[in-house]
């Protein structure tokens, strides 16, 4: 029998197997924050384990950090505390650290694949649900916790049992405004906040092939948001273009040298999975949550759906929407575009492309939060940020920003926010927020006409 | 870590499905730098309104119940990876979770904490929900060695990863099992 993508790579990085137990997987690339670190650096220290391997990790800071007057002391002072401490345990354990204001610095799903140190077959885990994105290349990327982050460093590896394998095909042609977001909403809506629990998911199908690495990095994001550990796309020629020439890829001959063996990676024709979906890409519409999980998705033009369910009824009660309307028409007072689901320059693109010459409502605040400094420039050198100013949108310092409201901002209580981000759980953007997922191109209209439109009817 | 054993306990039954770590600990509690402390916040936006009075009909806030057995909805710990949620639960004094199915990251993260995640078939669990609810004071007693969750009138057994069961009973980590495979490890990095 053939091996998936997930197995030749998983297989490659086992160091040892435990009878009736885990695995011991190594971990060729770890990311760190200033969140989810400190506590693995203090257990270290308080049990004298020096890091294994602090050439394999890269920090950034971006949970907690401010997007507006970055050059400034950061003013909440348990997050500078936070920042503090990763500064010190980075310098003392001589691990590199893209801080606030760096050239590098971003959101770390953001910066890693931008910066080369992505690449295809890789495992690369942080402690960060979204390390899925990576999956983008190809790789086995997920989120850890803590005391994995811990174990990490103490031993560049990890003990793990073998996920089951998952493959979700989407095939077909994606109508117009149809995005890599409105894919994965659709997916995630379909089969269920907990359909990948156990499995690690890859997506295939001529829509993914067809991809930007940016769209397949949205896509692999969400994985997470129907329980998979994480997604993978096959790597191909669109991925090694992509690698080619950044920062941290191989170069020359060496790169060459990767490519042949990045090319033996895409799963055996007769590879079987332990469970298989496919899903028709004309099905696929732009979409929108009306709920508190992001499997509580939509069409744009559809309505909510009528279920008799405690937990469905406690959901529609917090976001105040009824069993059986349209969103169509709702009053939106904040759009936020940002996130490392949709901060890249595609994401920005779109909005601006959408945007051009026309001027948000008086009621709407839009924040735009780019995913890294890179980001930002290129947002500036492509007269982008002239369309979005000029529009009336906030072009923000980049950071994770309003996607989980760590920093000061947040949604305010009992508003609707039309986010680009990935959960819309209560609170998620601040104490009795409101979040509705969308793509960048649903949040840019929804800015503009300051309620939610049919997108379908703009666009045709 | 602590071991874990056995307990006998009345439990706390929150029949909510999908609980996500954001609710479990919000993302404005996870400045601190330690793990000390976060049992104060666990569940705060349900346990208390916007205006900080306490949300009476909230479970955890009702004095009738009690213990350190939390009994939750299905897909219990979906959502952001933050060990936090861990670290709430086992500070308020959790020592069990008991819930018709759990997402992987927070399941893993509550073994690493001495908190045993028990999983259980739908039918147990509403079951297991209605009796607390008729009855608070009902005992549950969890059996690890045997992997058994029985109560009056109802049993189940339960599986876990027979490396994490050793672990919990003898208060193991995996950071001292890691380090003992050093030698595997650094020969393993050789051939790459």
């Amino acid at each position: 029998m053939g091996k998936t993508l997930f197995d030749k790579v998983w297989d490659a990085h086992v160091v040892d197997v435990i009878e009736n137990g885990p695995q011991v997987l190594y971990i060729d690339k770890h990311l760190i924050h200033e969140v989810t670190s400190p506590q693995a650096f203090n257990e270290l220290e308080s049990r004298g384990i020096p890091v294994a391997r602090p050439d394999k990790i890269v920090a950034t800071a971006d949970h907690n950090t401010p997007t507006l007057n970055q050059h400034l002391p950061v003013k909440d002072l348990l997050s500078r505390n936070q920042l503090e401490q990763l500064t010190k345990n980075c310098a003392k354990n001589k691990i590199t650290l893209y801080g606030l204001g760096h050239e590098n610095n971003g959101i770390v799903h953001v910066i890693a694949p931008e910066l080369g140190f992505t690449q295809p077959g890789m495992t690369m885990v942080c402690g960060d649900s979204h390390t899925s994105t990576h999956g983008a290349f190809g790789t086995i990327a997920f989120g850890i916790g803590t005391s994995q982050v811990a174990q990490v460093f103490a031993s560049q590896c990890l003990l793990l049992e073998k996920p089951k394998s998952l493959r979700v095909n989407v095939n077909g042609k994606l109508a117009k405004g149809v995005l890599p977001k409105d894919v994965i909403l659709y997916i995630i809506s379909k089969l269920g906040t907990n359909s990948g629990t156990g499995y690690f998911c890859e997506y295939a199908g001529n829509v993914f092939e067809e991809m930007s690495m940016e769209g397949r990095m949205t896509v692999c994001n969400m994985s997470i948001e129907m329980g998979a550990r994480g997604g993978m796309i096959a790597p191909d020629e669109t991925t090694f273009e992509y690698v080619k020439g950044r920062e941290f890829a191989p170069k020359g001959a060496a790169f060459d040298q990767k490519v042949a063996a990045w090319k033996t990676l895409p799963t055996d024709a007769d590879a079987i999975f332990d469970q298989e979906y496919s899903i028709n890409a004309e099905d696929i519409g732009p979409m929108i949550t009306y709920g508190t999980n992001p499997g509580m998705g939509i069409k744009i033009t559809e309505n909510i759906p009528e279920l008799e369910d405690a937990s469905f009824e406690k959901s529609l009660a917090y976001m105040n929407f009824k069993k059986g309307e349209s969103l169509i028409n709702k009053a939106i007072n904040y759009v936020f575009i940002g996130s490392c689901t949709n901060s890249r320059i595609e994401d920005f693109r779109i909005a601006a492309a959408f945007v051009k010459g026309k001027k948000k409502a008086d009621n709407v605040n839009a924040w735009l939060v780019p995913g890294s400094q890179k980001v930002a420039k290129q947002i500036e050198a492509e007269g982008l940020k002239a369309i979005f100013e000029a529009a009336g949108f906030t072009l923000r310092q980049p950071g994770c920003s309003a996607c989980l409201a760590m920093n000061d901002d947040k949604i305010p209580q009992g508003e609707y926010c039309v986010s680009t981000s990935n959960r819309n759980f209560e609170g998620r953007q601040g104490q009795g927020a409101r979040t509705i997922l969308a793509s960048p191109l649903v949040a840019a209209a929804t800015a503009i006409e300051g309620r939610i439109v049919d997108i379908t009817k703009q666009i045709n | 870590m602590e071991k874990f054993i056995q307990l006998t306990s009345t439990a706390i039954p929150l029949e909510t499905e999908n609980v996500d770590t954001d609710q479990i600990i919000p993302a404005r509690f996870l400045k601190a730098t330690d793990k000390l402390g976060f049992g104060d916040n666990v569940f705060r936006d349900w346990r208390f309104h916007k205006d900080g009075s306490l949300n009476e009909s909230f479970p955890l806030n009702k004095s009738i119940y009690g213990g350190s057995i939390l009994v939750a909805g299905n897909n219990f710990g979906c959502g952001s990876s933050r060990e936090h949620a861990a670290w709430a639960l086992a500070g308020y004094g959790f020592k069990v979770i008991v819930s018709s199915f759990f997402a992987d990251i927070f399941k893993g993260n509550a073994l690493n904490n001495g908190v045993l995640p028990i999983q259980v078939s739908e039918i147990f669990l509403k079951d297991l929900l209605d009796k607390i609810q008729a009855d608070p004071t009902l005992e549950i007693n969890i059996d690890l060695e045997n992997q058994s969750i029985s109560y009056v009138n109802g049993e189940e057994a339960f599986e876990i990863d027979a490396y994490k069961k050793v672990c919990l009973i003898n208060g193991y980590d995996d950071i001292d099992f890691l380090i003992s495979k050093k030698d595997k490890i650094n020969a393993f990095e050789a051939t790459r």
